[in-house]
């Protein structure tokens, strides 16, 4: 036993470097292939920040997908959270309520239909989640419909769009006025700390973790599973709900087409940040890479432009890959 | 004789269905301080039910429970460890995924506050995991070693040092030695030993004759979910526990 473990002991070594930073090296080639490719543009002030306001929402979708595939769940309802909450934000917009008021609703909106979704797939005993939030996906987004009349609402204030439309001004530093920070990237990275230390400097985010890798474990360790359940969807809703608001700042509009399949993008930077379907594998920091890829693989495409059709192949092919790449990875842990 | 005897733990007329299934129908089960109780009983006879009810990771359908004489409702396994109850799992019930400390304080980690924050304090964890490893000479590289890189054997000495950890008073194991390899098993038993020196009840479900007869002091049989014998281990033999299991007295 012993021999064989030292035989291997070089792959069981690089093993948790690879988990851990594998998918931070390729996306820093994509960056590099990208900037051979398009070297006067691809790297410019103006693209970066344009690939960050791109990916400005879709990251909260990831992060908030990421956790629930943490706990080998899975939410299929974060794009109908999202626009139901810009429904609501907009309904509440246009009746004049005050700006704090505006801000607040949405994730307020998000947290209670993720809530809705944790109690459904708990209290309900859905013997899945994807069952639970498949039902949602289409609740939630007939029920913005119905609030809506299935019109767009449009013209926000100042204030509301500051998230998503924001710009943080950078000529004290002696930079060109174009040259700023969105106010969503700055979010962006607040929010992924704030995360990155929930899911890996908490109790919660540990039995997080513990429930993706061995439910009965957590249970007989006394972890109350359902109310954990219950607290990531929640927070998986109320990210959805951050998402609105990036989003109604962005497009100064609530339109009933928002977020349509957008579920499936962030599951999809999921698997590419090497998060496992499996449950308790994957990290914050992956997630953030998958995201990155995906925005990156767009928008590099854009710039060549490439057909929306390619970059739908591509994001594919990426896809399928990065889970290939787990499954190697799984052999590699098993063999001993 | 055992009645005079103040119990640590007694459960009474306990029974559980499951919908049409009958698991369980009035079973009692009495354990002292530093006694080492063994179950046995056939496959279906309905121990690990009981365990599982003891431990409160299933509610009883009927009977109660008491700890050192008073009566508890158990509403999850939480509750039994404040009472000084552990389990070792036959599924081991350890995360894969996690470090073994993080397996050993899962669900009771120890945290420093900043600020208003409690974040989890990792050196705590890893010195209290690797001292009480020391203490019952388990060894392992490293307590941040995945359990998932660990054979059958060290993986279920995790699952009993996780259940020392927490002074408890009373540890209950299923199959402690099934997935053991012939070397570890007497380290185990040994272990068995020094706890009850140490005044701590141990309830094991084993179907290995050589470990019910090396360690415990009292051994009792379920038949189809019923008790169906029970005697002080000096008062048997194992032909007639043999017998018992098979439902012969």
């Amino acid at each position: 036993m012993d021999n064989k473990n030292k035989d291997h002991s070089f792959f069981f070594k690089m093993i948790p470097y690879l988990d851990k930073y594998g998918i931070l090296i390729l996306l820093l080639l994509m960056i590099l292939t990208m900037h051979i490719l398009q070297p006067d543009v691809f790297l410019s002030w103006r693209n970066v920040t344009n690939i960050f306001k791109q990916i400005s929402w879709q990251s909260m979708l990831a992060l908030g997908v990421f956790m629930v595939i943490v706990t080998a769940g899975i939410d299929l309802s974060v794009g109908s959270i999202m626009m139901l909450s810009l429904m609501v934000l907009a309904i509440v917009a246009k009746a004049g309520m005050p700006w704090y008021v505006v801000v607040l609703v949405p994730l307020l909106v998000g947290l209670l239909c993720g809530m809705f979704n944790g109690l459904g797939i708990t209290l309900l005993r859905m013997p899945h989640p994807f069952i639970m939030t498949l039902g949602t996906l289409y609740i939630f987004r007939g029920a913005g419909n119905l609030i809506s009349g299935g019109v767009p609402i449009s013209g926000f204030t100042e204030e509301v769009r500051y998230l998503g439309h924001g710009r943080i001004d950078l000529t004290w530093l002696g930079l060109d006025e174009s040259q700023y920070l969105p106010v969503s990237l700055a979010l962006i990275a607040v929010v992924y700390f704030i995360f990155w230390v929930f899911m890996n400097h908490t109790r919660i985010g540990k039995w997080i973790y513990a429930i993706g890798g061995n439910p009965n474990a957590a249970r007989a360790s006394g972890i109350n599973v359902n109310m954990i359940l219950v607290i990531v969807y929640s927070l998986c809703g109320f990210l959805s709900g951050i998402g609105a608001l990036i989003l109604a700042g962005r497009a100064d509009s609530g339109y009933p087409n928002a977020g349509l399949q957008s579920e499936l993008d962030a599951i999809a930077a999921c698997i590419i940040g090497g998060a496992s379907f499996f449950g308790g594998r994957g990290t914050v920091l992956g997630v953030f890479a998958g995201v990155m890829i995906m925005g990156i693989l767009r928008n590099g495409l854009n710039l060549m432009d490439v057909s929306a059709f390619w970059q739908q192949v591509l994001i594919g092919t990426i896809i399928v890959l990065a889970v290939y790449i787990d499954v190697l990875r799984k052999d590699f842990g098993t063999r001993k | 004789m055992l009645s005079s005897k103040k119990t640590v733990l007694e459960a009474k007329n306990i029974s559980k269905y499951f919908g049409t299934i009958t698991a369980l129908e009035n079973v009692n089960l009495t354990v002292s301080p530093g006694e080492c109780l063994g179950v046995v009983g056939d496959n279906g006879a309905g121990k690990s039910t009981l365990m599982k009810v003891l431990s409160g990771l299933y509610k009883p359908s009927a009977g109660s429970l008491f700890f050192n004489g008073t009566k508890e409702i158990l509403e999850s396994p939480r509750d039994s460890q404040n009472l000084g109850l552990e389990m070792v799992y036959q599924d081991l019930a350890l995360a894969g995924n996690l470090p073994i400390g993080e397996n050993i304080f899962l669900g009771r980690e120890p945290t420093k506050n900043l600020g208003f924050l409690k974040l989890l304090d990792f050196k705590k964890i890893k010195e209290l995991a690797e001292a009480h490893l020391d203490k019952l000479q388990i060894h392992v590289k490293s307590a941040d070693q995945k359990v998932e890189e660990l054979s059958g054997g060290q993986r279920q000495a995790i699952a009993i040092a996780r259940a020392t950890a927490f002074n408890s008073k009373i540890v209950i194991m299923d199959e402690p030695t099934a997935a053991l390899a012939i070397k570890e098993v007497s380290k185990v038993l040994d272990l068995i030993n020094n706890l009850k020196k140490m005044g701590v009840s141990v309830i094991i479900i084993s179907h290995r004759m050589d470990d019910i007869f090396a360690v415990c002091d009292r051994v009792m049989a379920l038949f189809q979910g019923t008790n169906f014998a029970e005697s002080q281990l000096s008062k048997t033999t194992r032909d007639e526990v043999i017998g018992w299991i098979m439902g012969k007295k």
